[in-house]
């Protein structure tokens, strides 16, 4: 049973209480608690079921590599799932429940998996590919939904406050331990600007837990002097509660700041850094050893267990068996026969070991038994006793011990993997079993030079006095190297020098064990991955690490197998008989702890996800019910329903009023491309298909651009406004990327002329005013003239309409007699309202984009995005005539005269009338001939105007098949009939644009 | 995320202000090259391993397109220069040999 001691607890203040809930039941915990100590001292063990098998499972850690104690944590608009209970700080009425498992932690049905585990064992999921598909749909599927993933998804809007900083950086140092700590120190007055990352909420590592009670006061006083260093260095900014989570290219840092002080929702942030030297101090991790039975409730990293008592005041259990190899765990059993604690054996996996330390337990009254380890564990939910046995053999049971805690420990892993996020390499340690960095083969920066150096135990540096000595010696170096201001550091080693002699690494024990051994003995507790899946993994082929780690998932859960990788590559090595730096190991990739969605989105949500691009009429169609449209960035009026009018009669009327009378469009999302200069002709020559140098100033001509390969790119009208200026207008969609394909070719191949580029698209809004009664319309306004003769199609005249400057074009995208107005944007919305308002007389009906394209589509005018898609050439809409062939150059002249894209049986543009004139084609479907595709349907619509059916399509061969039937499949049961015509369906004379 | 010099603005920038545009100093084939030329120039990128040449736009700044030399193993980056020039500039090669004695120069 784990309990509260009556005292101590560095980080816990006993006088402030905090109340919070643990699945339902109201439990007390201290200010300062993390979840995780919390639930321990209230007996809280069993506290999550694993993933695969649902198996019981309590904590295993007191920090970040914890894989078991994964919590949704919060309600409603706070709920996050996943969190680890040993990395959250307790607030006030807190809600936390454990995850995976239906309907309750100690009723879990799906543990039922755990007895049916030799089913599910490595390649589970590749190998059920393979069975029937009914298997999969009735009965893994179901089950696997049921079972897989971690913690439930959030139900509603996360309303947690996320932000995103930009910083940067001389130097970053990654970790405030006792390397962090002293290089800042010796960093300083150097005129650098340096940042201190710490994940903790205070500084220092673990020097003063580890430290003995002769010593502690002699570390404090160091401890207490280097904080106030750190306080007044006006160049050292200490950032805690800060996880550096992602290297990434030249220096950039990702790190994620999560602010717990508060009582209230913490705050969140990601550190956007970049830094130009990297210093990675960022510890090592306590290993465990694997041993059968070892994933029960009760059973905890040795240094985890002295963590919980000397930090929250929390003792895992009153008779605590230690496992071990290594002489600093032997700091936990002391620590803990001081208070009292009955450890009735240590099991040392070593032959014997000569260390002081091991003499001192002794003294204390401790059993050590050298040559032995676990063997099994007994207990349900909770160990209750081990049994011994030796390191060698197959586990025979010697002795059976009573016990409620085991502490772990098979030495420490240096902390690497954010060395390995950008480049650097690692070099395997036999002699301690571990990976270190490589420091020939560093992170590089932009210049190619070495922007990461490794101190510390992340380097394989482990005791206080070694790393007091090497860093103020490497950072002076460094110094040197980047040509800082170079004053030698050199500190005093307060630490005491210990005679620590090098662990023999032991990995999983007894090194015999059994096949049923094999079959309990855990090393990814997170997915559930034992020895046993790994020698079946080796079995069945998958003998490279990486295709191992994926067929067993051996390191992929969240905890990025932090206390599972080298034991795993170790089982690996010994499965296949070779040694571990022949097998590698996987790659360390970003992020180091995972970070919530929200915190990646920061501040860029809801409204500002993705801004709407408004047109300076947005408001009058916002307040005349406009149905919106989506046109790239903008939203544009779709169609503006009137009292009960269902949509088609609405679009009916808006139609018929361009028709019959007059329609008014905004279509200020027009694209807007200033091209001035002595050479603007030339090079718009060179851009679009046809002549745009000979147009006179005044006059307008419509435009095709194509690509390089003969396909259509972009098409509008292009004005010429004088001598050296053309305003190109393109798609409501393309005018960006039509302002970014100017630019390009202007830079990139034709510099040698003259020429600038303005994209004026926001500048201009754009009303167009169409139908018969447009001319008559305008005319009300005395100032100007808008007679045939004055304004001939095709031309436009600068006026002014009241006070308000106008350009008006005379160009038609319906058919009928129209104008379109360019006005100045700040005064757009007074020039529609003033049409508006003089238009009643003419029964003006404002018309959206469906009625636009309605009647374009009955003109059979192409709209690009629509009839085009990429890989459509001028010569298939039937629009060869706007191809010269009197320029000696243009962008896709040369594709035009390849064979291939003048065959005839190329998709060609052709009108589509179906036989049923009440039966609209679906849009895209196909024509079928012989049981073969032969084209589909571009646009469809109901035109009010002919009241039949109308499409556009591109068809093999389209233009001579025109006059017979062809068959559109719109389902497998259901075709509809239609007869090919030529593509224009409304006054093919096109007598009507005169008005 | 790269950082990469703007020889326009002259300062570095993020990648989040640029966009890369692919090879650099492809030779445009117009209407009176070979099919074969005019095949390459539309399809045949290379794509190698060490040394490239390739352009940038620094669109969300200037707006200018230039070009840079990067190492696509280690993103090391020997420099930026015009994009009008038709070939890597001599004290862009002497700085990538700098670093790579084995770099054979470019090839077109
Ligand atoms: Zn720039």
């Amino acid at each position: 049973m784990s309990s509260r001691l009556p005292q101590e607890g560095s980080r816990i203040n006993r006088e402030k209480t905090v109340d919070f809930r643990f699945n339902g039941k109201n439990l007390k915990g201290f200010y300062g608690d993390t979840v995780a100590s919390a639930l321990l001292a209230n007996n809280e063990m069993f506290v999550a079921r694993s993933f695969k098998y649902h198996r019981p499972r309590g904590l295993f850690s007191a920090g970040e590599e914890e894989p078991n104690a994964l919590m949704g944590i919060g309600e409603g608009p706070s709920f996050e799932p996943n969190i680890r209970a040993t990395e959250v700080k307790l607030r006030q009425n807190m809600n936390v429940a454990s995850q995976n498992h239906w309907p309750s932690l100690r009723f879990d049905f799906l543990s039922i998996n755990n007895v049916f585990s030799r089913f599910f064992a490595a390649g589970f999921y590749y190998k059920t590919f393979m069975w029937p598909r009914a298997a999969w749909k009735y009965l893994f599927e179901p089950m696997i939904r049921r079972a897989s993933g971690l913690g439930n998804a959030p139900s509603e809007y996360d309303e947690e406050y996320y932000e995103h900083i930009y910083h940067h950086t001389d130097v970053l140092i990654i970790g405030g331990g006792l390397a962090g700590i002293t290089a800042a120190k010796a960093l300083r007055d150097r005129g650098l600007s340096i940042m201190l990352c710490e994940k903790d909420c205070v500084i220092g590592g673990r020097y003063l837990e580890d430290s003995k009670i002769e010593e502690r006061d002699r570390y404090k006083k160091f401890h207490e002097k280097s904080i106030g260093i750190l306080k007044k260095s006006k160049d050292i900014s200490v950032k805690l509660n800060t996880t550096v989570t992602g290297i990434f290219d030249h220096g950039f840092v990702l790190a994620y700041e999560e602010n717990q002080h508060s009582n209230k929702a913490s705050k969140k942030a990601l550190w956007k850094i970049r830094a130009k030297t990297m210093i990675l101090c960022t510890g090592a991790i306590e290993r465990p050893i694997v041993f059968p039975d070892n994933d029960l409730p009760g059973i905890m990293l040795a240094a985890s267990v002295r963590d919980y008592m000397q930090k929250y005041g929390v003792l895992l259990g009153d008779r605590l068996v230690l496992t071990t190899n290594n002489d600093y765990a032997y700091k936990t059993v002391i620590e803990l026969k001081h208070r009292g604690i009955d450890i009735p054996v240590v099991l040392d996996a070593r032959d014997s070991s000569d260390n002081p330390i091991i003499k001192e337990a002794e003294g204390l009254g401790i059993r050590i038994l050298f040559g032995k380890c676990i063997g099994r564990v007994e207990g349900k939910r909770k160990a209750s006793a081990i049994g011994i046995c030796s390191v060698n053999g197959e586990g025979t049971i010697e002795e059976l011990i009573p016990c409620n805690a085991i502490a772990v420990s098979g030495g420490w892993t240096p902390n690497v993997n954010l060395w390995s996020h950008c480049g650097g390499k690692l070099l395997w340690d036999g002699e301690c079993g571990f990976y270190k960095p490589d420091p020939e083969n560093t992170p590089t920066g932009r210049e190619g030079e070495t922007n990461m150096l490794a101190l510390g135990a992340c380097a394989g540096v482990f005791s206080n006095y070694d790393i007091q000595d090497h860093v103020p010696r490497k950072i002076n170096q460094l110094a040197s190297r980047l040509k800082i201001k170079s004053k030698r550091y050199i500190e005093t080693n307060v630490f005491s020098k210990e005679s620590e002699k090098k662990t023999k690494p032991v990995f999983a024990l007894p090194h015999g064990a059994s096949k049923d051994k094999q079959k309990r003995m855990y090393i990814d507790f997170q997915n559930d991955v034992k020895v046993s899946d790994l020698q079946l993994a080796v079995q069945e082929g998958f003998e490279n690490v990486e295709h191992a780690k994926r067929y067993t998932t051996l390191g992929m859960a969240t905890d990025q197998g932090k206390t599972s990788n080298i034991n795993g590559i170790h089982v690996l090595s010994q499965s296949l008989g070779k040694p571990v730096d022949k097998i590698g190991h996987t790659t360390f990739r970003p992020p180091y702890k995972p970070i919530p969605l929200g915190l990646i989105a920061g501040q860029y949500a809801k409204k500002l996800f993705k801004p709407v691009r408004k047109t300076p009429i947005d408001k009058w169609n916002l307040l005349n019910n406009a149905i919106w449209e989506p046109v790239a960035d903008w939203r544009r009026a779709y169609a503006y329903p009137k009292g009960n009018e269902g949509l088609e009669e609405t679009l009916s009327r808006e139609v018929l009023s361009v028709r019959k009378n007059v329609g008014l469009l905004d279509s200020s999302t027009l694209g807007k491309i200033l091209v001035k200069g002595p050479d603007a002709g030339r090079f718009l020559d060179l851009i679009y298909t046809n002549m745009i140098s000979t147009l006179k100033a005044g006059k307008c001509r419509y435009g095709l651009m194509c690509n390089e390969a003969g396909f259509v790119f972009d098409d509008g009208v292009v004005a010429r406004l004088n001598d050296q200026s053309f305003l190109c207008h393109t798609t409501s969609g393309g005018a960006d990327r039509v302002y970014a394909w100017l630019e390009e070719w202007l830079q990139t191949e034709w510099h040698h002329l003259k020429v600038f580029i303005v994209n004026l698209t926001e500048q201009y809004s754009q009303i167009a005013v169409a139908g018969p009664k447009s001319r008559e319309l305008l005319q009300t306004f005395k100032s100007i003239d808008l007679s045939a003769e004055k304004l001939p199609f095709m031309n436009f005249i600068e006026t002014n309409i009241d006070d308000i400057w106008v350009r008006i074009y005379r160009i038609s995208f319906s058919g009928e007699l129209s104008y379109e107005l360019a006005v100045n944007s700040n005064q757009a919305e007074e020039l529609w309202n003033k049409l508006n308002k003089v238009g009643k007389k003419y029964k003006l009906q404002p018309y959206g984009t469906e009625a636009l394209h309605i009647l374009r589509a009955e003109k059979g005018f192409i709209v690009v995005g629509d009839e085009t898609d990429g890989t459509v050439t001028p010569h298939d809409l039937g629009m060869e005539w706007i191809v010269s062939k009197k320029k000696k150059d243009f962008i896709g002249k040369k594709a035009f005269s390849l064979p291939h894209l003048n065959s005839s049986i190329r998709k060609q543009l052709v009108g589509i009338l179906t036989l049923d004139t009440n039966k609209v084609l679906p849009d895209g479907c196909h024509a079928v001939e012989d049981g073969k595709a032969i084209g589909h349907v571009t646009s469809t619509y109901f035109s009010p105007t002919l009241k039949r059916s109308i499409a556009l399509g591109l068809i093999e061969n389209g233009r001579s098949r025109k006059g017979s039937t062809l068959e559109f499949e719109i389902s497998s049961k259901e075709s509809i009939f239609a007869k090919i015509v030529d593509p224009n369906f409304y006054d093919p004379e096109g007598a009507k644009q005169d008005g | 995320m790269l950082n990469i010099y703007c020889p326009i603005c002259q300062r570095d920038c993020d990648e989040t202000e640029l966009s890369c545009g692919g090879q650099a100093h492809l030779i445009r084939r117009d209407h009176a090259s070979s099919d074969k030329d005019f095949y390459e120039y539309l399809y045949e990128r290379k794509n190698g391993k060490g040394i490239i040449f390739e352009r940038w736009r620094h669109v969300y700044g200037c707006g200018k397109w230039f070009h840079t030399a990067r190492c696509t193993l280690t993103n090391q980056v020997f420099g930026s220069y015009s994009a009008k020039e038709v070939q890597p500039p001599k004290s862009i090669l002497a700085t990538i040999r700098r670093s790579r004695v084995d770099f054979k120069g470019w090839v077109k």
